[in-house]
């Protein structure tokens, strides 16, 4: 402790380590409540600090920024609608992200809606082959009636609903629209187990009732239909 | 009296005269002038001073660096009783690494990170370029190589205590060092661009969407949208070949730097010999008793930095140093 008096003895010309003017530091006058070093101190690291945040905020926004904007929506019409009935499902293959060749293309199994299972018969229903539980390709297996993914060995029914294996939802589907006769498929949207429309999550992710919080829907995609 | 020279302590010896018992350079000629001293050419001179340039070049940068005292005290520091072929598993895995960045920095002057094109440039890298199929081998296997080492290195600290005080922070920097390694076969697996990277990464970023609030955030952001589109391949490229190795660079030399100033530890299984009153303990009374009390106490502070293990304060290490 003897050697710490001696110190701010010693430092006190030029103001204590802490900051706090003395009066025998030159230049000291009436009123002053900080030494020139730590203005110095505080300027050199807040302008440091300032330079830093110019360049690393702009970047990191950068990086982030794709998970903000939403691609615009696209239509593909996917044949007439004669080619389509009720009873089973027709693949058709469509683009949904442009420009990156076959990677960009997906399978989508569609058929005309079923009075039998409360569906509109006006409507046609899409339904994407997207594996609800990690994004698996699934593919219809028209002796069973059912969807099965050969991952980890999800199974849906005619409608998408998960009958087996690990799916923690029903299939996503696609917009559809008639156009000139033609059938378009439109973007993506998730269901819940009761097929009432959401806005597109991810596979893995619950939909409906407390799951719309713990997996909130993205800035990314369309809203839900 | 003369003692003879083996009785007297070295430090105490008189230095032998010059041509006595054949040492020294002997006695002057007796004649300078008729015997002139024999004198090297000027050839000879030249090749004496051509054999001590690498010396001379060596010691103009130490000079200026500083580099053998760190070299040296790098290299030949103490290590623990015990210590043996498990202790070498860390520089398998940093020599695993350094292969991995050696073989991906030639991959990439090959690859082309577009979705269109990634496929065809990596068959061409292995079917056409000289040597390619052995750097890209060299490359995929050496990942799982490295992954198995890291976590061997890391068993190993585990089941030595090696990760207990002070080296608490040492493991923990290790802990992020293996989840970029695994974030590195992560962001490369998809690099091929062929039907398995590309359904493995979409699982792969599915797995990461499923965490609760932030999870469909992270798989947009690993994405760059909301679907496996353009920008994907290249934002997993820039990840595996900048960001994770500029970082994982960045904490192998602190995991390094502190392995050198806190050292290692012996295996659990070797013993100091019986507590006996050692340097150390010594010197921690006299402290209690005298005014250099603080000094005292760091000493054998240090001493279980060295020892690792508070078991053993003084003994082992202290016998090492003997």
């Amino acid at each position: 402790m003897a050697d710490d008096t001696g110190d701010k003895e010693k430092q006190g010309a030029v103001g204590t380590p802490h900051g706090q003017p003395t009066p025998e530091a030159p230049g000291y006058f009436e009123g002053e409540s900080m030494t020139r070093r730590r203005v110095f101190t505080v300027a050199a690291q807040g302008v440091g600090g300032l330079a830093g945040m110019a360049i690393a905020l702009p970047a990191i926004g950068f990086a982030v920024a794709p998970i903000f904007s939403r691609e615009d929506e696209t239509w593909e019409g996917v044949g007439p609608v004669a080619d389509f009935d009720a009873a089973t499902y027709k693949p058709v293959v469509f683009t949904i992200v442009e420009d990156i060749g076959e990677a960009g293309k997906t399978l989508a199994y569609v058929r005309k809606g079923d009075e039998k299972l409360e569906e509109d018969p006006g409507e046609y229903i899409a339904i994407s082959t997207r594996c609800a539980h990690l994004g698996c390709p699934v593919r219809y297996v028209e002796a069973a009636g059912n969807f099965i993914c050969p991952c980890h060995g999800g199974v849906y029914d005619f409608q998408g609903k998960v009958i087996g294996g690990p799916p923690v939802r029903p299939l996503d589907r696609f917009q559809t629209r008639v156009t000139n006769g033609k059938v378009e498929l439109g973007p993506r949207y998730s269901v819940t187990s009761q097929l009432e429309p959401v806005r597109t999550r991810d596979p893995g992710e619950f939909t409906g009732g407390i799951w719309e919080y713990l997996y909130p829907p993205r800035p990314s995609t369309p809203p839900a239909p | 009296m003369k003692f003879p020279d083996q009785l007297i302590p070295a430090p105490l010896r008189k230095p032998a005269k010059p041509g006595q018992n054949g040492h020294g350079n002997g006695s002057a000629p007796a004649n300078l002038k008729d015997s002139p001293p024999e004198r090297q050419a000027d050839s000879q001179k030249l090749l004496d001073k051509a054999k001590e340039a690498p010396i001379d070049v060596a010691g103009w940068v130490d000079q200026r660096t500083g580099a053998t005292s760190f070299v040296t005290g790098m290299l030949y520091r103490k290590v623990p009783k015990g210590t043996n072929w498990f202790y070498t598993l860390g520089s398998a895995t940093l020599f695993a690494f350094a292969m991995q960045a050696l073989t991906g920095v030639f991959l990439s002057m090959y690859y082309t990170p577009s979705p269109v094109e990634a496929y065809g440039s990596i068959t061409h890298l292995t079917n056409d370029v000289f040597l390619g199929e052995f750097v890209r081998g060299t490359h995929k296997w050496g990942a799982s190589v490295m992954t198995i080492l890291i976590f061997l290195h890391m068993g190993r600290v585990f089941f030595f205590g090696a990760y207990k005080y002070p080296r608490e922070l040492n493991w923990v920097i290790g802990v992020v060092l293996l989840i970029l390694t695994l974030v590195m076969g992560f962001t490369g697996y998809l690099l091929p661009f062929d039907q398995r990277s590309f359904w493995a990464t979409v699982v792969g970023v599915n797995i990461n969407g499923t965490g609760p609030v932030v999870g469909p955030y992270l798989s947009d952001f690993l994405r760059a949208g909301a679907e496996f589109g353009p920008s994907t391949l290249s934002r997993f490229y820039a990840i595996h070949m900048l960001l994770v190795p500029g970082l994982m660079i960045a904490l192998i030399g602190a995991h390094m730097y502190l392995v050198v100033k806190l050292g290692t530890t012996a295996p659990p299984w070797v013993r100091g010999a019986k507590p006996k009153p050692s340097r150390t303990v010594e010197r921690v009374n006299a402290g209690a008793n005298g005014r250099n009390g603080h000094n005292g106490a760091s000493a054998n502070g240090h001493s279980r930095v060295n020892g690792g293990n508070g078991r053993r304060v003084g003994k082992d290490d202290e016998s090492q140093r003997e």
